[in-house]
């Protein structure tokens, strides 16, 4: 456990040989060897230190490793006017909840790193390294923020992970609409760290200290904020921060945009961990948020509306990766409800079942894209079951798991985050059951749209060769097809979705633009045909975790102990409170002891509803799920044309939901424009008024210096001039004396002589 | 009997004699034996009031003065023929090259 410094340090160590060597020099097979080796000796590294952190007492489940000394000692006025000594330690700390998150970046990151050296190997070799280089960045940076131990540690990690994510999102850089989805996730972010900043340092003014336990410790000590005090505005501060990076309302819009990037890149960052990133903090300062019910009722309902607005607009996107993404903003909103309502063990719960079961979905989805030379519309896909296999089962299981049909992953941690909403609100309790049939009608309308039915993708050249020539050719022709006349599945709101969605990432252009675009370097392709076995290992890994991973928290109800709740209790609890809280965890339902006191009424309700109850809701739940993917199946499966039928009907409402609630026409207006016309306004300010300040002091030394040049020349030269032809006039005159006669002189000499002596002799 | 009223003015006759010469005339060679005679009368003068004193320190000047003047009579002749080597005159009105 002394070593867990190395489990960062190792993919930090792969990002600088590729980044330094690899670009320049590495082979592909080295840089993909490098980027998967250090991967697995993290993995390797976090298993050894989760083994050995499970072998001690539950309640001692905390080691800290501090590296080096960042911030030396500095004297630092508090809120209370005393000193503090600002002081931050390189330290890393692992205890049940940071374990579990290292456990799930080396594990699915890992998983990852193998599937992508497969799906990049179109990149040319430099960008091939700088690709792995990045990816192992972000590893570094993602294992920093949750091992860290204290909010700066957390904070450097979190901005590396932003940083990482720009980069890979905008991987693709000549493609204008990556480039600018990567900003949008970075400025989108950067709203969210000025919350997570000011966070921190109201943080240190009130506790006067930057470590997890140590404001944990005197957070507990403080009361409970029943009216909107400081811990109220260190939680919404801190939330704020959480929501920019786990892209909740409304800094949510950055997170659809960012599938511009490579699929193992959405799978890895924008699914699995980063994202998570929020919730992690959020369950890290649990005990904090605890201590402000206030906020967590605006988390929960932050996260539920998210979940539902996301889950809505899934219901109609045709891309394939978009749809995954508005499902992870949707997903993560579950999460965030979880925490509102202080289960904070069901939201990490769920967070790393809904890293395997989406990292899975979007892995998959990358085959799919892949098997069609970048394809990405779901209209041009079906019935690709028989061309893959392997992904087709796999995502199949990804998609039953996201719906919560048991005994898959997703059942076991969704069901525990909507028993948790029922015991505390019904209102959060319904939104998020409805939430979870439209999960699953997404879902499976997804795998509905891609697998099943007939095959509307383009036609590939078999035997006949004549066909090639005019293969690019005839994409064109069919697109322009489809766009004169619109699927069925897309209705009249197509051409104008096409005009409105600037990052629309499916179409020939697409696969033109598209490093990756297929053809495994003939620039050919031979139709849809199964990923290689670098691609499908990771998938049928992750497919079994997202099959088992829900049995580590299997609720007493079902005859379970719910184990991975008991193991992350201590890391909810004020550090004092552990040695009592652990024996009675596996009971209270993610509540925290003093959390407990807060939420009298959920607390309470949490031991008395019977289990009886609790397995009706599990059934409704999965009766729910049940009924979102029979609807899917009929809607799309059974009979393609009712779905044009009722988006038809609804046209209005199907255009909304088709455009994402406008959401981000409405930022371009406001934010977006409100900044442009802010700095045009800015600009003429400064081109009229502080250039014309500037021109006019110029232009009033020009007039000066002309006049007193003008002095110069007529007052000054005019006396210097005058005075010297004075002079010279003078001297016509007396010039005469000077005869030149020696005899003149001697005559002057002999009168002058006369008058002295005359003056001398009688004048006396 | 001879008084020194006498010797005073021959002294003086001798004296503006002298002057008048330096003043009149343009002749460099005569100018200088008119500054001569100046000498000469200053020298009566001093010989005059030795005597009237008889005290020898006016014999001593006027012989220092002779000398003197023979000293100067020789510069001033050199004087005078390095200006005629040059402007072929001795001419005191052509000596006016320091005028304006």
């Amino acid at each position: 456990m002394d070593l867990i410094w190395l489990i960062p340090i190792i993919p930090g160590v792969g990002a600088l040989l590729n980044g330094l060597f690899g670009v320049r020099y590495f082979s592909r097979q080295t840089a993909a060897g490098v980027a998967c080796i250090t991967m697995a000796g993290a993995l390797g590294l976090s298993v050894f230190a989760f083994w050995q952190l499970l072998g001690l007492d539950p309640a001692s489940r905390v080691h800290d490793v501090v590296l080096a000394t960042w911030i030396p000692k500095i004297p630092l006025q508090l809120a209370d006017g005393r000193i503090g000594a600002f002081e931050v330690p390189w330290a890393f700390r692992l205890d049940p909840l940071s374990a579990m998150m290292i456990l799930v970046v080396t594990g699915i990151g890992f998983l990852i790193h193998v599937y992508a050296t497969a799906y990049m190997l179109d990149e040319p070799r430099g960008g091939y390294a700088r690709f792995f280089c990045y990816l192992n960045l972000f590893c570094f940076f993602m294992l920093t923020l949750v091992l860290g131990s204290n909010f700066l540690v957390m904070f450097v990690g979190w901005e590396g992970v932003g940083l990482c994510s720009y980069l890979l999102i905008g991987y693709w850089y000549e493609r204008k609409s990556a480039a600018d989805a990567g900003k949008k996730a970075f400025i989108t972010n950067r709203v969210g760290d000025w919350g997570f900043i000011l966070g921190m340092f109201l943080v240190f003014v009130t506790f006067g200290t930057f470590d997890f336990r140590v404001v944990a410790e005197r957070a507990a000590a403080m009361p409970v904020e029943m009216q909107f005090g400081t811990l109220s505005t260190i939680c919404l501060l801190l939330f704020i921060g959480a929501a920019g990076k786990s892209a909740q309302i409304p800094l949510y819009v950055w997170l659809p945009d960012a599938m511009e990037g490579p699929t193992p890149v959405s799978a890895l960052i924008h699914a699995a961990t980063m994202v998570t990133a929020g919730v992690y903090m959020v369950g890290r300062n649990a005990v904090l948020f605890s201590q402000a019910p206030i906020v967590m009722e605006v988390v929960a309902i932050v996260g539920v509306l998210t979940a539902l607005m996301a889950a809505s607009i899934g219901l109609v996107q045709n891309d394939i990766k978009r749809v995954l993404a508005y499902s992870t903003v949707s997903q993560l909103g579950y999460m965030f409800t979880a925490m509102g309502v202080g289960a904070f063990a069901a939201g990490a719960f769920h967070l790393m079942t809904h890293a395997f079961f989406k990292a899975l979905l979007f892995l998959g989805s990358g085959s799919v894209i892949h098997a069609m030379a970048g394809e990405q519309d779901m209209r041009r896909m079906g019935g690709l079951k028989k061309y893959l296999p392997v992904t087709f089962v796999t995502m199949l299981i990804g998609t039953l798991a996201i719906a919560g049909i048991p005994p898959l992953a997703g059942f076991f941690s969704k069901d525990e985050i909507l028993l948790s909403a029922f015991l505390s609100n019904k209102a959060v309790w319904l939104i998020a059951v409805v939430t979870a049939l439209m999960t699953a009608f997404y879902m499976y309308r997804l795998v509905s749209m891609t697998f099943f039915g007939e095959y509307r993708g383009p036609a590939w050249a078999g035997a006949h060769h004549v066909a090639m020539a005019a293969h690019t050719h005839s994409l064109d022709v069919r697109e322009a097809a489809i766009h004169g006349a619109p699927h069925p599945a897309d209705a009249g709101a197509h051409g104008q979705a096409h005009r409105v969605d600037h990052e629309t990432t499916h179409g020939p252009a697409d696969s033109a633009g598209h490093g990756h675009g297929h053809g495994h370097g003939h620039g050919e392709w031979h139709g849809p045909h199964e990923s290689p076995r670098a691609m499908t290992l990771p998938l049928m890994v992750l497919a079994v975790g997202a099959m088992v991973a829900g049995f580590v928290g299997v609720p007493a109800a079902l005859f379970g102990n719910n184990a991975i709740s008991t193991f992350l209790q201590p890391s909810f609890s004020p550090p004092a409170a552990v040695a009592h809280a652990a024996p009675e965890a596996g009971a209270g339902r993610g509540a925290p002891a003093e959390a407990a006191a807060a939420h009298e009424a959920g607390g309470a309700e949490a031991h008395h509803i019977s289990e009886a109850a609790e397995v009706g809701l599990m059934a409704f739940s999965v009766a729910i799920g049940v009924l979102g993917i029979f609807l899917a199946y009929r809607f799309y499966v059974q009979h393609p044309d009712i779905s044009e039928q009722l988006a038809r009907r609804f046209a209005a409402a199907h255009r909304w939901l088709l455009n994402k609630y406008y959401v981000d026409e409405f930022y371009d207006a406001t934010v977006v424009d409100g900044t442009v016309k802010s700095a045009h306004g800015l600009w003429t300010v400064d081109r009229k008024v502080v250039d014309g300040v500037v021109n006019g002091a110029g232009a009033l030394t020009v007039v000066t210096s002309w006049l007193s040049g003008l002095t110069d020349r007529t007052v000054v030269d005019g006396v210097v001039n005058g005075l010297g032809r004075t002079v010279e006039e003078a001297s016509f005159t007396f010039r005469r004396v000077q005869t030149g006669l020696v005899q003149n002189y001697a005559l002057l000499m002999l009168f002058g002589v006369f008058a002295f002596v005359t003056i001398y002799l009688f004048a006396r | 009997m001879v008084s020194p009223t006498h010797y005073m003015l021959l002294s003086a006759t001798l004296f503006m004699i002298g002057v008048f010469g330096v003043l009149t005339r343009r002749n460099i060679i005569i100018i200088f034996m008119s500054i001569e005679l100046i000498l000469n009368a200053v020298n009566i003068n001093l010989m005059a009031f030795s005597l009237q004193w008889q005290n020898s320190i006016g014999q001593v000047f006027t012989l220092f003065v002779i000398a003197v003047a023979a000293a100067e009579a020789a510069v001033g002749l050199g004087i005078i023929l390095a200006f005629y080597r040059n402007k072929e005159t001795i001419n005191i009105d052509e000596m006016n090259v320091m005028r304006w």
